[in-house]
């Protein structure tokens, strides 16, 4: 009885969780670009509180752009469209995942950059030992009298 | 000295994050306005008083600098920064254009008569969408726009402290 309480409890968790954010708002009526503009919201940057996507904030804001977003989907803009519409108000910083381009190619490298920097400290401190230097004369034959017993002195 | 180099690397980057971490005038939440440079957005609104002219971008391009400030009666460091607005507007003789964002023209106008009135004229955004055409974030933020309608300083959050002195003014007198 109580599994099944849970259970229950669990599933109205999660049915509240899948509707947080839209249930004051009405999805278009085209499922096809409803879903077009929910992958888009996913994109945006919810610019009071930054580091959520204005499909999960609750800010006014992210609600007004969830909005405009909507709005000219429905027009029949392509998310390209959308998308730098909003750059051209909001700049760059409106995307979540930053765009590739002259300013940004340093950041986009710049964790290759740093897997170099660690993989070449790593192989230099690997370095085998330095070879020894060859046995002088002196030694090798030193070496070969103890190798053959004959070290000239009685035991 | 090979040995050093990593100690060298880690020093440089605290370095690095000191001086980012204690520049003045570096707001990490402050998002830099890609507007400046351009012209003003077009739009059209009605103005908060009963039968005023409506404002639309063409009062933005009368020749002289003007600010256009979005304001809201429920947002407090508009309140905070009002005192700076009417000097602004009183003392240093500049036009300023106050649009209410996402406020009641009611609210609004209760707002400029309780705290003084610093706008030359006012406009209603009742639904934030000129706001958004100006990449405004919240309120309050403050735009100085060239007599040919373009923007050339924004304002981001209240102007308390110094700002009036230190950065609007300045903005300002770069235009004349």
């Amino acid at each position: 009885m109580i599994r099944l309480i849970a259970a229950f409890m669990l599933s109205l968790l999660l049915a509240f969780a899948v509707h947080a954010v839209a249930v004051d708002e009405k999805p278009l009526e085209d499922p096809v670009k409803e879903a077009m503009a929910r992958d888009l919201m996913k994109e945006i940057r919810c610019l009071v509180c930054q580091n959520q996507s204005i499909e999960d904030s609750n800010a006014d804001l992210a609600r007004d752009l969830r909005q405009v977003v909507r709005e000219r989907i429905a027009l029949g803009d392509t998310p390209a469209n959308v998308r730098s519409y909003l750059v051209d108000r909001y700049g760059d910083w409106v995307l979540l995942e930053p765009p590739v381009k002259k300013s940004t190619y340093f950041l986009w490298a710049s964790p290759f950059i740093f897997l170099a920097f660690v993989l070449y400290f790593v192989l230099r401190s690997r370095k085998p030992a330095p070879k020894p230097a060859p046995l002088s004369e002196e030694e090798q034959a030193e070496l070969e009298k103890l190798l053959h017993g004959d070290t000239g002195s009685e035991r | 000295m090979q040995r050093f180099v990593p100690l060298l690397f880690v020093l440089a980057m605290f370095g690095l994050f000191f001086v980012m971490m204690t520049t003045e005038g570096r707001n990490q939440k402050e998002i830099k306005s890609v507007l400046i440079g351009k012209p003003v957005p077009a739009f059209s609104i009605e103005g908060l008083e009963e039968g005023a002219p409506t404002l639309t971008d063409a009062d933005l391009k009368t020749g002289e600098p003007v600010f256009v400030n979005f304001f809201a009666s429920w947002c407090v460091p508009c309140r905070a920064e009002h005192e700076s607005l009417m000097t602004l507007a009183r003392t240093h003789g500049a036009k300023v254009i106050g649009i209410a964002y996402k406020d009641t023209p009611a609210k609004a106008l209760g707002f400029l008569d309780e705290l003084g009135n610093p706008f030359v004229k006012t406009g209603a955004d009742s639904n934030g969408r000129v706001a958004i055409d100006w990449g405004v974030t919240g309120v309050p933020e403050t735009f100085l726009v060239s007599g040919n309608g373009t923007i050339v300083y924004r304002h981001w959050g209240p102007i308390v402290g110094d700002g009036l002195e230190a950065k609007v003014l300045p903005a300002l007198e770069a235009l004349q």
